[in-house]
């Protein structure tokens, strides 16, 4: 009984002594948090260091999103080269998971830093390519995909990859 | 009462609505303090705006009457607690000229006018016609009828001491000592029972917001919510203002004016009030009323029985 009225007391003026503490508050829209390089905000599409769209339309993202809030359609260029025909985000359905930058085989679609999109209208929060589109690296700045895949596009034949071996002509015995 | 106390009934009036609406904003605040955080601190200097803000939410909102609610109970039951609770007013003593009455039964009437708040709670309950409602009228019933108990019991060594029940002369009787030392025990069951009466934060079990939703005002809305607050308010500066009276000397102190200390120390029991919110957790509703019963009863009928003894002691030599 008497312990219990001492720590009832003791409580008391534990939190009276908080009077003097600072508070942890951020205020926010004068204060703005720190967020981390990796913090996973608003997508963004990347181009390579030549200032290509990264994105081969793969739809290895969309098949990620677990809210399927991914849209896009492949298409093929003279040179061979896959690019998105349309690429939307609905970010209204966008649960800033991170899945698609993870799935993402050429480093196209990242994750910002950036979580100020706030929209009145929900049609708003509906991002088409030229949206998303950046025009830089990312975080990734050297990474070029056509320059390390083995794919054969124009102006690169097989085996003229970065790193990459002639091909083994697989109808010959020698060596 | 003559027509000439007309003004300072006003200004009775205003500063205590007033105040109880400022108290709402700076109760956030303080909480806030201890919570390490801000509160409301947007609108105006420091926030206080936000009260302008919150009356006029508030007081535009629809103001809606649940159709299988007992319509004239429902309406009628907010006003009970804060007319009650305007009426103690009266008899609170703010300085040594001004208070408005000065009745030979001032602590009783005072005690009367709060056990009155208990009906705005109880029929406010019943008359929502809800189960949340209602079990928060039945908690608040029970808990302030037996929290009454020891809260007059607790003031009875107060009036032995003084001999008087006017809260003029207890004030008076406090000249040459504050009764808040011979009465300390009396003074730790009132503030409990004040508290238990008030149905404030440690004890607000009435409303009780994570197991009733939010108790007997489940149904209210708009002006008649805001009713029930105005009057907990109120509770709240009267409770402080009869802590002083009647155990800190009410308006009686050095250097500043009568009237300046009662507002000082009014001020700071309402600050204690608010710092027992932030410590405090809520008890169970068994554990209520086993500490009532079992702990604050005993404890005021030993205050009560030493008091008089010492008091009688005291005459005959």
């Amino acid at each position: 009984m008497i312990e219990a009225f001492v720590s009832q007391i003791r409580t008391i003026w534990r939190i009276l002594l908080h009077s003097f503490t600072k508070a942890e508050t951020v205020q926010y829209p004068e204060q703005k948090p720190y967020l981390a390089p990796r913090y996973r905000g608003r997508i963004v599409l990347t181009r390579d260091p030549d200032g290509d769209e990264r994105c081969v339309a793969c739809n290895l993202c969309a098949v990620a999103c677990p809210p399927d809030c991914i849209a896009l359609q492949q298409g093929t260029r003279e040179d061979g080269r896959w690019y998105p025909e349309f690429f939307r985000i609905n970010f209204s359905r966008c649960i800033m998971c991170g899945m698609c930058e993870e799935a993402c085989p050429t480093n196209a679609i990242q994750l910002t830093p950036d979580f100020e999109m706030c929209e009145y209208d929900r049609q708003n929060m509906v991002y088409e390519k030229e949206h998303l589109l950046i025009n830089g690296t990312g975080k990734y700045h050297d990474y070029n995909f056509y320059r390390v895949s083995g794919l054969k596009i124009d102006g690169k034949d097989k085996g003229e990859a970065q790193n990459e071996a002639e091909p083994i002509d697989v109808k010959s015995l020698l060596p | 009462m003559s027509e000439a106390n007309l003004p300072f009934i006003g200004a009775i009036l205003l500063t205590v609505v007033g105040g109880a609406a400022v108290l709402t904003w700076f109760e956030r605040r303080l909480l806030g303090i201890w919570q390490d955080r801000y509160g409301p601190n947007r609108l105006g200097p420091f926030g206080i705006l936000q009260v302008a803000a919150d009356m006029l939410k508030l007081l535009t909102k629809h103001d809606w009457i649940p159709p299988f609610a007992d319509r004239f109970v429902f309406v009628i039951a907010p006003t009970a607690i804060v007319i009650s609770m305007l009426m103690a007013f009266a008899v609170v003593p703010f300085g040594p000229d001004h208070y408005l009455i000065d009745m030979n039964v001032g602590l009783l009437f005072f005690l009367a006018m709060s056990s009155l708040a208990v009906y705005s709670v109880m029929l406010g309950g019943l008359a929502s016609n809800n189960k949340y409602a209602l079990l928060g009228g039945l908690r608040a019933a029970a808990q302030m009828v037996s929290y009454e108990v020891f809260m007059g019991l607790s003031l009875m060594g107060v009036v032995m001491l003084s001999g008087s029940f006017s809260l003029v002369d207890i004030v008076e009787a406090q000249q040459d000592g504050w009764y808040f030392i011979p009465q300390f025990l009396g003074l730790y069951v009132f503030i409990i029972a004040g508290i238990a009466e008030s149905h404030r934060l440690p004890f607000d079990l009435p409303e009780a917001e994570h197991e009733l939703t939010a108790g007997f005002h489940t149904e209210y809305g708009g002006m008649k919510f805001t009713m029930f607050m105005l009057g907990e308010y109120c509770g709240l500066i009267l409770l402080s203002c009869m802590i002083t009276t009647l155990f800190f000397g009410g308006w009686l102190g050095p250097f500043f004016p009568p009237f300046v200390w009662f507002a000082l120390k009014t001020f700071g029991f309402v600050c204690f009030f608010m710092l027992l919110r932030a410590a405090i957790p809520r008890p169970r509703y068994d554990q209520l009323m086993a500490l009532g019963w079992t702990v604050m009863l005993p404890i005021t009928l030993i205050n009560l029985v030493a008091t008089g003894a010492i008091a009688l002691w005291m005459n005959q030599a």
